[in-house]
């Protein structure tokens, strides 16, 4: 009935509260309402862009170019900024999207008319929409000075004592649960992922959801650049590199199949949720950020264990006496 | 007009589908040259044919997979093409097809309505509604389970269920069903004809694809047959008799068609004892004599593969134990197998047993490649050698040994996967549905070859769901039910009744 | 005109000039002479072999990277973690040299690192059976971050003269040939030699453009795909070896992106992503073009980022071309 709260989603959401709760008894204010309101702040950014990664996974894609796209994305509304600082805050907002559709639906259009592996296009494209960054702003950065007050202000406005970067984060989590599971297009990814063939055979065309999904995912990229740009006040060519990757790894946490057809909105914020809670305790429980990175790739290599068992599939039942205990376990 | 062979029926209604003359063409395959019938509204017309016959070509034009090259499809009475899945579904076809090609993540309700979920005004699924007709459409047919199960919880069966279900969604007007007793057991098909005869009952058109001819005679009022591509009879089923459907499907009088070779019986070579897995099959005992041809016959689905990949390394085995001339063997992989003498031929040629990339050379060597390294490196006249000679032993068409495999026809194909085998210098080849899926002159080729290896005292076990196959070559018949070995007949001392019998694990004939 | 008898099969295609001018190898050496004539043209720097020869640096190691990763992808597999592991393995030698460990110790120490993480990769991979682009993308984090958590923000410098000159001087003197340069010449033509003329290759080619089958053929697959990973982190070890040799000094950050590049040299090459094809000269060309175009903007002072877009392109153009040349055809 619930189909939101299935046991992979719930048992994560089990092993974060433990943790915080772990967390907060050796270090209490880790539990306050600011931290917590601080860590849902942070994660945010990588929560849009893990949704965004988690339907391209779904149709067994990869796209590596998340994090150029949204660097290029806010570097190109951060320009605007600096040279209309007059604009009124949706105009920066909307070039960047404007950006990312344009981005993702390059990446798109490789991928579906062309048919090369989508690793190979965003492998391509992570450089060169880096790259542009410095071909584009002749390899000046624009500073938090230079971008005007109505650019870096509106991400932090508080509405109901969260940011507006979480609200909007709840918009695009909202949205994409919406498409995935009250849309044909949406269910319709899954049906892709889990099984091309079949998929054919209901008439779902793999190509048309291919464009689609990656012109989304450069769509919250492009969204995603504005947002981290005004929030760290700085725009240069290096900014959330590497980032990709700790996308990823947020959709392997939060249970997404990188085969395909498998991965949920909810499991996939849990999973963001999750890096989020880690990177904001290191400091807390005064260990060094450098832990950081060696704390996800194991957490990474633990969740695909978890997940892989869990998604082992079980030899043939011919047997009647296995297939009758196979029956008493359910 | 309508060319059609079928004269109307007075008890169905009119024609529902008409095919006119349709031809479908592949690299090198001629698939379907010419082919014309008629579908009429409460009838069920079964289509017959050996395996690569064309049916599945005819499945895969009618659901809109493929465009034929010429030749046109008429519903009602006005023409219509299919470019794609949908445009087949809104003419009113709908197929439930061999394997169940389906999501396993996605809820029942899902799987009967993907591609066409029913929608709200807004534009957004509506799931009440959609679980609401899915209840009702399971309820139709007798399924009693919850539309919102995942998939991959249900039984084969069930997930068949599904699958017609989803055909009834679309509110067809014409279901075909492609094999779908294949993996049904004896009350699931009792099931499903009662569903059958519900679907003729109101006014649809059923096309009822199966091997079976007492399905066929129980379920059908019509027949199709097709040999090679081409229509080579049709009309009532009440008019033929099974002896006269075999020979159209086959093209010669069933008697011709294995010729039993006269090879004396040698010494045990294979012994197997207890060998058992957690879930598949368990207690598989027999011998294997020298210049012995040992079927093995089942439903699909038995246990017959997975024993036999056990038995080659595939998959480790529980407990049981197997020797070969007397010496204890232990087999932990395919390469143990294959280095102890056994060889084995795998069902899914295109999956398990051809590299269809790479060439006939490196194919028909890979198993035997170390036979061929001369000073550390793969000599490749040392290879041709085999290759030439094998590829004619087993008369192989090929433009060239280099020429990749998959450019090759699939009896071809499964000429160079059985030499692959060959090569391999076995004492015992396991050769699993050899002839699935290949047309009709490879066929009678294989089968005469089958027969050759026995006499040059090669031990030979033979896995087919194909009885006439199985009774035509085999000595002795291993028949398996649910994973266990039910019965073993001698030649000379069965019926195909007894054998379809214990198979299905029907009462024993008296 | 048909002959009803059948001839005799011919053991090869009789071969055609249209046959050979369309192999992507053939198409690389194209591009190759492009590059060299781009680059003559541009910069009057180039044709200096003192010049080229220290161009050879900025590939060498990452080429010796890519020879093991082409037979991984060629197997179905890929390894992300590759530039991870050296960053691990180069921390490994700085800790050696930091404790006076003798020369020997220094050049062996990386490769060891480079091998422990090839095998845990493989063991991830072939032992549990998880994908190898996640579980990879897992272990990139892990060995580069375990690399941070002992380095910190440090660096370590302090690298024993008779190391260093490995990394900076000539192992021939005339023509001048650095040692990672000879090294990679050497593997590449032991890899070739093992690729396209033993049963190992031949094996390669078998599992990657069909498991099950080349299972069912008695090929240990999981087994080679192990053997595989090891083998590529033990390159991965020995380019950390040349690398902190030749820079003189590890940083957490050495070596960042260089998966990247690595790849891109293998898909270039020729190596299909979805396995089972590719060669060995195919890589080697496409080293020789992504460096020589390095080299030749960096002679007209191009910017490093722009280059990575130049060469972004070009592997998009590269897969992309034939593929659209192809349907233009077909469309005729």
């Amino acid at each position: 009935m619930i189909q939101f709260l299935k046991h992979r989603e719930a048992a994560l959401g089990v092993i974060i509260a433990a943790m915080v709760a772990a967390i907060g008894a050796y270090a209490p204010a880790f539990v306050s309402l600011d931290n917590i309101i601080r860590v849902l702040n942070d994660t945010s950014i990588l929560a849009m862009l893990a949704l965004a990664q988690m339907m391209v996974i779904l149709t067994r894609g990869i796209d590596l170019s998340t994090a150029s796209t949204l660097a290029l994305a806010g570097m190109i509304s951060a320009s605007l900024a600096q040279n209309h600082p007059e604009l009124p805050v949706i105009a920066y907002i909307g070039l960047a999207i404007v950006t990312g559709i344009v981005l993702g639906f390059i990446n798109g259009s490789l991928i579906s008319f062309l048919g090369i592996p989508p690793i190979v296009v965003t492998l391509g494209t992570l450089a060169v929409y880096r790259g542009m960054i410095v071909v584009y702003g002749g390899g000046n950065q624009v500073n938090a000075s230079e971008m005007g007050d109505v650019f870096q202000s509106f991400p932090k406005l508080s509405v109901f004592g969260l940011s507006t970067l979480f609200w909007i984060m709840v918009v695009v989590a909202l949205g994409v649960w919406l498409f995935l599971s009250m849309t044909r297009t949406g269910r319709g990814l899954y049906a892709v992922g889990g099984n091309p063939v079949a998929a054919r055979y209901c008439g779902i065309d793999l190509p048309r959801q291919q464009l689609l999904v990656y012109t989304i995912s450069g769509a919250i990229s492009g969204l995603c650049g504005y947002l981290w740009v005004s929030r760290y006040g700085v725009a240069y060519s290096e900014i959330a590199s590497g980032f990709e990757l700790t996308v990823i790894a947020a959709c392997v946490i939060g249970g997404v199949s990188i085969a395909g057809g498998v991965g949920s909105v909810a499991g996939t914020l849990l999973g963001a949720l999750f890096l989020g809670v880690i990177v904001n305790a290191l400091p807390v429980m005064q260990i060094t950020p450098f832990w950081q990175m060696a704390i996800s790739g194991a957490v990474i290599l633990a969740a695909v264990v978890v997940n892989a068992r869990a998604e082992k599939r079980g030899v043939k039942l011919i047997l009647p006496e296995a297939r009758r205990a196979a029956g008493a376990a359910k | 007009m309508t060319l059609s062979s079928t004269s109307p029926s007075p008890q169905g209604g009119g024609p529902v589908l008409s095919l006119d003359h349709i031809c479908k063409s592949f690299p090198g395959v001629r698939a379907l040259n010419d082919v014309s019938f008629t579908l009429n509204a409460g009838e069920v017309t079964a289509l017959i044919g050996e395996n690569g016959a064309g049916k599945s070509t005819i499945v895969k034009i009618l659901t809109g997979i493929y465009v034929p090259d010429s030749g046109e499809i008429q519903v009602g009475n006005s023409p219509c093409s299919f470019s794609s899945p949908r445009d087949s579904w809104a003419a009113g076809i709908a197929a439930i097809h061999q394997e169940t090609v389906m999501f396993d993540e996605l809820s029942v309700a899902e799987n009967i309505f993907m591609g066409h979920m029913p929608v709200s005004a807004s534009g957004l699924v509506d799931w009440l509604q959609m679980r609401r007709r899915a209840a009702e459409l399971l309820k139709r047919i007798d399924a009693d389970f919850d539309p919102d199960a995942k998939l991959k919880q249900l039984s084969v069966a069930q997930k068949h269920m599904v699958e017609i279900t989803r055909a009834l969604s679309h509110e067809a007007s014409v279901i075909i069903m492609d094999e779908p007793t294949a993996a049904l057991s004896r009350n699931e098909i009792d099931d499903l004809f009662r569903i059958i005869a519900q679907l003729k009952a109101e006014g649809r058109a059923v096309v009822f694809i199966s091997h079976k001819f007492d399905e066929i005679f129980r379920v059908a009022d019509a027949f199709v047959c097709l040999r090679d591509g081409e229509r080579v009879g049709s009309g009532k089923i009440a008019s033929v008799t099974e002896a006269k459907l075999v020979s159209l499907m086959v093209g010669r009088p069933i008697d011709q068609v294995f010729p039993k070779r006269d090879i004396a019986i040698g010494s045990t070579v294979l012994k197997v004892d207890g060998l058992s897995n957690a879930t598949e099959f368990a207690d598989i005992s027999f011998e294997l004599h020298r210049g012995e041809i040992l079927g093995f016959y089942g439903l699909v689905g038995a246990g017959r593969s997975e024993a036999m990949q056990c038995l080659f390394g595939m998959t480790p085995a529980l407990k049981g134990t197997i020797s070969l001339n007397g010496k204890p063997l232990s087999i932990s992989s395919p390469g143990d197998a294959i280095a102890a003498g056994i060889s084995y031929v795998p069902e899914d040629r295109q999956e398990q047993g051809a590299v269809l990339p790479l060439g006939i050379r490196e194919n028909i060597t890979l198993a035997s490649i170390a036979s061929h390294v001369k000073n550390l490196f793969v000599s490749k006249s040392s290879e041709l050698q085999d290759v030439r000679k094998l590829g004619k032993r087993l008369d192989v068409r090929a433009a060239n040994w280099e020429q990749q495999l998959g450019e090759l026809s699939g009896g071809n194909q499964q000429k160079v996967v059985i030499a692959k085998w060959l090569a391999a210098k076995p004492k015992v080849i396991i050769l699993d549905e050899p002839t699935k899926g290949i047309d009709v002159g490879s066929k009678a080729a294989v089968h005469d070859f089958i027969g050759e290896l026995a006499e040059e005292g090669l031990a030979v076990i033979l896995v087919s769901s194909e009885l006439p196959e199985i009774m035509g070559l085999a000595d002795r018949v291993v028949v398996m039910q649910e994973g266990r070995i039910a019965d073993i007949f001698t030649r000379g001392a069965w019926s195909a009744e007894e054998i379809v019998a214990t198979a299905t694990g029907a009462q024993k004939v008296a | 005109m048909n002959v009803p008898v059948r001839q005799a099969i011919a053991d090869a295609a009789p071969r055609k000039m249209s046959d050979w001018l369309l192999r992507w190898e053939t198409i690389l050496v194209g591009l190759l002479i492009v590059v060299i004539a781009g680059n003559t043209a541009i910069s009057p720097y180039f044709l200096d072999i003192y010049n080229l020869s220290d161009a050879t640096y900025n590939f060498s190691e990452k080429a010796i990277v890519a020879l093991a990763m082409a037979l991984l992808i060629i197997t179905r597999e890929i390894d992300l973690s590759v530039a991870a592991v050296i960053a691990l393995a180069s921390l490994a030698t700085g800790l050696a040299a930091e404790s006076g460990a003798p020369l020997i110790v220094l050049l062996v120490v990386g490769p060891a690192v480079g091998i422990v993480c090839g095998a845990f990769n493989g063991f991830l991979v072939t032992g549990i059976g998880l994908p190898s682009i996640v579980v990879t993308i897992g272990t990139m984090s892990l060995y580069r971050g375990l690399a941070q958590v002992v380095l910190g923000d440090q660096v370590i410098k302090q690298y024993p003269k008779d190391y260093t000159a490995i990394g900076q001087s000539y192992l021939i003197n005339w023509p001048p040939l650095p040692y990672s340069f000879v090294i990679f010449l050497v593997l590449a033509v032991v890899f070739a030699v093992v690729l396209h003329k033993t049963a190992f290759g031949r094996k390669l080619y078998a599992i990657g453009n069909n498991p099950v089958a080349a299972k069912f053929s008695g090929i240990p697959v999981e087994r080679i795909r192990f053997l595989l990973f090891v083998l590529t982190g033990l390159l991965a070890g020995l380019a950390a070896t040349l690398l902190t040799a030749r820079i003189g000094s590890t940083r957490p950050n050495i070596a960042l992106g260089w998966e990247l590049e690595i790849i891109t040299m293998v898909i270039l090459g020729g190596v299909s992503i979805a396995g089972g094809s590719g060669t060995i000269p195919g890589v080697v060309l496409a080293v020789f073009i992504l460096g020589l175009i390095t080299f030749g903007l960096s002679l007209i002072n191009v910017p490093g980022i722009v280059i990575s877009v130049i060469l972004g392109c070009l592997l998009i153009v590269s897969i992309a071309g034939p593929i659209l040349v192809r349907r233009l055809l077909r469309g005729r």
